[in-house]
């Protein structure tokens, strides 16, 4: 007989409770914004805060509030990202625009000049306090982690033997936390598919640089006359590479002194496919490092001057011209003469 | 009104309820990391104590007593308190969205937090009335908020110190609210 009156007692109990909240939901309902609840069905729900909001309600909202973009979610998928952005009726994000956060810094103990020993906090913003951070260069990382802990998704560590981060680019959402936490604004975002980058800040000239850090940009202009693209000019004593004209020859990281320029990808090489070639000339016209070989009406030959810059593959009207990773190093003895490439290029232009 | 004053300096510092009675330690360890998302979670849990405290009480005295019910203590005011977590929660998304916004993840995290069913089961054990079990709720989760404040800014500034690697992180963490708790039982005598 207890029994029964327990069970009963706590159905009751369970029942008015329910019955009470039916009745507050229904009472405290808050008309919600369909679009709104579909963006937070397609966001991971795993309430991490890249995106800077609280939790990916916050996020939903914002998103489709109008205040945030539909690509707001640093870590969703490519597939949710198309999702949200379908909903929200915004361009399909391009995964190929991704982004990555760079270390524009290479001053390890090493090559990088040490004012004095620190022994201080642990922390960037702290050791900057101090005579403007224990390095010579004003403008170098120091390497005490700050961007590690400002990030939520793991992607930073602090190279052990170098003392500098290094980015995993598999995990970086670009979600701009360490950017933000850096004191010295050492780490940036760049799109992940740029093939070469200026891995130093340092706005000093030769000498200046070259007395506080080995691996520093001195402003020598060398990689901007090896351009042949024009893809370079110097601001403030260092190279601005624009990206839509570099075409990935790294000559520019080949030329560079000190390594401040560095090529992110491995170098690629032209490939052109012998029984499809006709022998137009075309690719050897178009080659700006004499790189094609053969004669008129001969099927060509790619020989070892050749950078990878895929000006060849672009213009060859049979498509016969494919780009694959280079196995042995370039040889820019191995050009041929090249001299009427500028002209000939002119007029293929025209 | 001695009876309140007692209850109030009595669960700020003799039985603090993380300190004391070692109640509450999840969110203790869980949300101590930042001082912002401590204060959040200190209110949400202030709130939903002292609501839980009233309607238990309520609850215990015209259900359970008069139905020989005690033993079935535990499992309806946890009834209790997963209602009263769901129905703050929905107030509060209606009346106050930015306050909701600020607590977040942590309000509905309250209904499996152990100092909130602790509060009721020993409101009911001290044989206290409707006033005294209210405020004692009230007053234990003060307590309860004012550990979990200290101890967030202590990790806060431990975060930044250089400590040996098999200290950093949860280790320093737990030596912290050992010695926290040390101090704690200092005020002991007190009453």
């Amino acid at each position: 007989m207890d029994i029964l009156i327990a069970a009963l007692v706590l159905g009751v109990m369970g029942l008015v409770f329910g019955l009470v909240l039916t009745g507050t939901s229904k009472i405290f309902a808050v008309p919600s914004d369909p679009k709104r609840d579909a963006v937070r069905e397609a966001l991971p729900g795993a309430n991490c805060g890249g995106c800077g909001y609280p939790g990916c309600d916050g996020c939903a909202d914002a998103i489709a509030a109008g205040k945030a973009p539909a690509n707001a979610c640093p870590v969703c998928s490519a597939e949710a990202a198309a999702k949200i952005a379908e909903i929200m009726g915004a361009e399909v994000p391009d995964a190929s625009n991704r982004k990555v956060a760079r270390v524009l810094c290479q001053g390890d103990c090493q090559s990088a000049k040490q004012k004095f020993d620190y022994q201080g906090i642990e922390d960037c913003n702290a050791a900057c306090t101090v005579n403007d951070g224990f390095k010579s260069c004003k403008f170098a990382c120091m390497g005490l982690g700050t961007c590690v802990k400002a990030c939520p998704f793991d992607a930073i560590h602090i190279d052990p033997e170098k003392k500098l981060p290094v980015v995993d680019e598999e995990k970086c959402a670009a979600c701009g936390k360490c950017v933000a936490a850096c004191p010295k604004g050492v780490l940036e975002l760049q799109p992940q598919k740029q093939e070469v980058a200026l891995l130093c800040r340092n706005t000093d000239k030769l000498k200046a640089v070259m007395d506080v850090c080995k691996v520093g940009c001195i402003g020598c202009q060398k990689c901007a006359k090896a351009c042949k693209f024009e893809a370079i000019t110097m601001v403030d004593n260092l190279p601005v590479i624009d990206h839509e004209k570099c075409r990935g020859c790294q000559l520019c990281a080949e030329a560079c002194p000190t390594g401040a320029i560095k090529a992110l990808k491995p170098r690629q090489v032209a490939e052109i496919d012998q029984s499809g070639c006709i022998g137009c000339t075309i690719c050897a016209k178009n080659c700006k490092f004499g790189a094609i070989e053969g004669a008129l009406k001969q099927p060509h030959k790619v020989n070892a001057a050749c950078t990878g810059c895929g000006v060849c593959a672009a213009k060859c009207p049979k498509k016969v011209i494919t780009m694959k990773d280079a196995v042995a190093p370039r040889d820019p003895k191995a050009a041929v003469e090249a001299a009427p490439a500028k002209p000939a290029a002119e007029t293929a232009k025209a | 009104m001695n009876t309140y004053f007692v209850i109030l300096v009595s669960s700020l510092l003799m039985n603090n309820f993380v300190m004391n009675k070692f109640l509450g330690i999840c969110p203790f360890l869980g949300v101590s990391k930042r001082f912002e998302t401590a204060t959040g979670m200190g209110m949400a849990v202030t709130f939903v104590m002292t609501l839980a405290s009233f309607v238990t009480w309520l609850v215990n005295e015209f259900l359970l007593i008069p139905f020989k019910l005690q033993y079935m203590q535990t499992i309806a005011y946890i009834l209790v308190i997963a209602v009263l977590v769901q129905i703050v929660e929905m107030a509060l998304k209606k009346v106050s969205p930015s306050l909701y916004q600020a607590l977040g993840v942590y309000l509905p995290l309250i209904t499996t937090n152990c100092a909130v069913l602790g509060v009721a089961i020993l409101n009911t054990d001290s044989g206290y009335n409707l006033p005294e079990s209210t405020f004692n709720g009230f007053c234990a989760a003060l307590g309860f908020t004012m550990s979990l404040l200290l101890f967030a800014a202590i990790r806060e500034k431990l975060a930044l110190a250089k400590m040996p690697k098999w200290m950093d992180g949860f280790p320093g963490a737990l030596i912290t609210a050992g010695l926290m708790a040390v101090a704690f039982q200092g005020f002991g005598g007190l009453i």
